[in-house]
């Protein structure tokens, strides 16, 4: 595969993650608001709130983004994985203004620019920099 | 409490993404087709590190819960980049990645726009 390819694979890796994070937290926010018991030390509550369609559907969400996120640290390094996927926090404060009416303030919108301009800065780097170690056990 | 609970959350994270980060790299090259999620959940099954890695995982997330209950999120989500900090010093130290000046200061940006969408 050539270098630009795998780049490319590695993105859209990323894409994935990001996309799957976001609808596995939204789903699982939106669900846990019509759960009407509270949640404590009981493990029984959070089995409860698993039968939840839209709590049900945000775990499995996530459980796929973990997956992907598994996927994408055999393809780059653990450097460039956290501040790129930070990109997360952007999405986050988005869906929050625009279909949660949320209000952002200032700061973090600050906060937001910044983790933007970061993760563009560490996506301009290589996103392997170890020596394949295919074929370890 | 609400120190111990970071901490507790912060190692698990720290430890997770390290043994995931590293048993992952081991593995080789893995995509995200549905053969390739299926031959992913062989690799799990087969690497008994990369199980006690999604273990911490797991602890990490319920301590999380555990501190957005008791304390404000505005605190919680900027506590919970201290792992940010610690996880790139060992991806050098421990991993052996080559984090140049333009990572680091990326890695910087992204830490203190963390604290500052929390806070």
């Amino acid at each position: 595969m050539t270098n630009s390819s795998a780049v490319l694979k590695t993105y859209s890796v990323v894409l994935l993650f990001l996309a799957l994070r976001a609808v596995g937290n939204s789903s699982m926010a939106w669900g846990m608001k019509q759960v009407p018991e509270r949640m404590s030390m009981n493990p029984a509550l959070y089995l409860g709130a698993m039968l939840n369609p839209f709590v049900a559907m945000g775990i499995a969400a996530l459980i796929l983004a973990l997956l992907a996120r598994m996927a994408l640290f055999s393809v780059a390094d653990l450097s460039f994985v956290l501040p790129v996927t930070a990109v997360g926090y952007v999405i986050a404060v988005f869906i929050g203004k625009l279909f949660l009416h949320e209000t952002v303030t200032r700061q973090r919108w600050l906060g937001t620019l910044l983790i933007f301009a970061g993760a563009a800065l560490v996506g301009s780097t290589s996103p392997d920099t170890t020596p394949s170690v295919e074929g370890q056990k | 409490m609400k120190w111990v609970l970071v901490s507790f959350m912060v190692f698990a994270t720290v430890l997770s993404d390290l043994l995931q980060s590293h048993e992952m790299k081991g593995a080789g090259e893995q995509s995200v087709s549905a053969r390739g999620l299926a031959r992913l959940l062989h690799i799990i099954a087969q690497r008994r590190l990369l199980i006690l890695g999604i273990a911490c995982n797991a602890i990490s997330f319920f301590a999380f819960m555990a501190l957005v209950q008791a304390e404000p999120l505005s605190f919680a989500v900027p506590a919970s980049a201290a792992s940010f900090v610690l996880e790139t010093l060992l991806a050098k130290f421990v991993l052996h990645e080559r984090i140049g000046a333009r990572r680091a200061a990326g890695a910087l940006a992204v830490l203190a726009g963390v604290v500052l969408v929390g806070g």
